[in-house]
């Protein structure tokens, strides 16, 4: 049924991402088309997988920004700030992907509000895809259905793996904690906590999708000038005359040398 | 967006096959004519031949079936039902034209008025897209319904003058919608070319407060089937030239063709030659017209592609 559940959904599952402290690393990319290739319905293909124009579908990809910031700071005026930037889907409570379908293969769960697509009832006519401005459903060529984040349900559910385990392959496998799993329907939870305290926004308010992902904007970076003093104050440690112990004796043995 | 060939070729032809059962629905042709006959097979087979090129971009064809069951929020599960549902009157008002040589007012004013709805429901799959800002305008279908119209028109003109009962009045009516095709389609060309993008980078990365947003590195280094399903770009210089080209084959040739069909009342042979050279040169236009539909529509999701 493509008609959306009655809004608010009572749990609202999403990620919070955060684009201060991604290095843009592109591991959960790898380990989100790792783990749906042998999960959750058709494989992710590849086409000419070895070839010059290789392409296949992936759920999540890692886009990269630049921005010139126009401040009066020095030594940030005019020079690129780089921004890692992680797209997957982001289970909107509008999403204009579930009800263009014609064949009622896409879906928004009412209980969690993850939105997925029942893969032996798509045609694969590519109208959802178009109707998401995030680009988040990408047509399996192979399998000719559509593919999409599941949230990796088949893991957050998963009561044979391990409890640390049961959050989605993207934010088990990243480095940096750059991103977060959680109900952002309760305002207690502590992805809702963190999207508070830092600010969290939608992307693209303004095509009323009303995205249940959110993201956290990179933190004010800290002009030179700040950091000029703190240098100059670790300049003049040179003086080791309190130093106690080891380095203390280390400090002697050295003098007399 | 990717002018598929597929959808080109379905809206172009499933539209002049719409606007042609429109007309037989109307009764503008006297069955009693051969011409009228073969006009109903016609119609009949450019739908049919439009739903089967549609079908053609599926992956999954064999569960084309399905896409009937979602009318009550899809848009082009709304069209399939129309479209399945049309083939009853106009078939029907085939059979009576064909076999027995008349016109029943009941199945041709109800294969109109649904042939026309089924119209609707194409243009709307279009237009309810918010994510393709140059689309998501009620300006969308009223171009699809006025073209079907003009289109309609033009055909019946070309068949009418093949059975020699071309009337001065009809063509002119297929000049006047021709022109309100036309001058609303300009409009909605208008609207496409002043109105700033409802999104931009900025607003798509949230990024903007810390300067003006560029994309630094695409997520791969290939195409991806976002890339090539919404990623095309047609060059400013080439779309002007091809819109004329539009305007000039689709609107002026046939209009200046319907006049001189109209006013000398030319019968015969060569009357029958004017009419399809206004047919082709329409068609021709037309194809141009729904090249650029799809070629200049911007989708939301290049603001993430640099595009």
């Amino acid at each position: 049924m493509t008609s959306l559940p009655s809004l608010p959904t009572p749990k609202k599952l999403g990620l919070v991402i955060d684009l201060d402290t991604c290095v843009g690393c592109h591991a959960c990319v790898v380990n989100c088309k790792e783990w749906n290739t042998g999960g959750y319905g058709a494989a992710l293909s590849d086409q000419d997988p070895y070839g010059a124009t290789v392409s296949g579908a992936w759920l999540n990809r890692v886009h990269s920004f630049e921005m010139i910031p126009d401040g009066e700071v020095v030594g940030e005026a005019g020079e690129a700030r780089i921004v890692h930037f992680p797209k997957s889907c982001l289970h909107c409570e509008a999403a204009p992907c579930v009800t263009v379908c014609p064949t009622g293969a896409s879906y928004k769960r009412a209980d969690d509000g993850i939105v997925l697509v029942e893969e032996d009832m798509c045609i694969g006519c590519g109208l959802c895809a178009w109707a998401c401005p995030y680009g988040a459903r990408e047509m399996d060529l192979a399998a000719g259905v559509m593919k999409k984040c599941t949230l990796c349900i088949d893991r957050i559910y998963n009561e044979t793996l391990e409890e640390v385990d049961r959050t989605p392959a993207c934010v088990r496998t990243c480095p940096a904690n750059a991103r977060h799993f959680g109900d952002l329907g309760d305002p207690d939870s502590e992805v809702s906590k963190l999207v508070a305290e830092r600010g969290g926004i939608d992307l693209m308010p303004e095509q009323g999708t009303l995205p249940v992902n959110k993201y956290l904007p990179p933190r004010q970076r800290q002009p030179l000038s700040a950091s000029a003093g703190l240098l100059e104050e670790y300049m003049l440690k040179e003086d080791a005359g309190d130093a106690t112990g080891f380095f203390g004796w280390l400090d002697k043995m050295l003098d007399r040398i | 967006m990717h002018p598929a060939s597929s959808i080109i070729l379905f809206t172009t032809l499933s539209g002049l096959g719409y606007g042609l059962a429109m007309m037989l629905g109307l009764g503008l042709l006297d069955p009693a004519h051969m011409a009228t006959k073969v006009a109903h097979v016609l119609a009949l087979a450019l739908i049919s031949a439009g739903l089967l090129s549609s079908t053609a971009h599926l992956g999954n064809p064999q569960r084309a079936w399905r896409a009937l069951s979602q009318w009550r929020s899809s848009w082009l599960s709304r069209e399939g039902v129309m479209a399945i549902a049309t083939f009853v009157p106009l078939t029907w008002s085939a059979w009576l034209a064909v076999i027995e040589g008349r016109y029943f007012w009941l199945p041709g004013l109800l294969g109109a008025a649904m042939s026309l709805v089924t119209v609707f429901c194409t243009a709307m799959i279009y237009a309810s897209l918010k994510s393709v800002q140059a689309w998501h305008t009620r300006l969308t279908p009223a171009c699809y319904l006025l073209f079907a119209i003009a289109g309609g028109l033009v055909l019946t003109v070309f068949l009418a003058a093949c059975s020699g009962a071309l009337t001065p009045p009809l063509a002119v009516g297929a000049v006047v919608a021709l022109a309100a095709a036309w001058t609303v389609k300009v409009k909605w060309r208008a609207r496409l070319q002043e109105a700033g993008p409802l999104s931009t980078p900025e607003s798509a990365t949230g990024l903007g407060g810390i300067g003006r947003v560029r994309l630094f590195e695409r997520p791969h280094m290939t195409e991806n089937y976002l890339t090539r399903e919404m990623g095309f770009r047609v060059g400013r210089k080439h779309a002007a030239k091809l819109w004329k080209i539009a305007v000039a084959l689709g609107a002026v040739l046939p209009c200046v063709l319907l006049l001189v069909l109209g006013m000398w009342g030319l019968g015969g042979v060569a009357g029958a030659s004017l009419a399809a050279l206004a047919l082709l040169a329409f068609v021709t236009g037309l194809l141009a017209e729904r090249w650029l539909f799809f070629a200049e529509a911007r989708h939301a999701v290049m603001n993430y592609y640099g595009g």
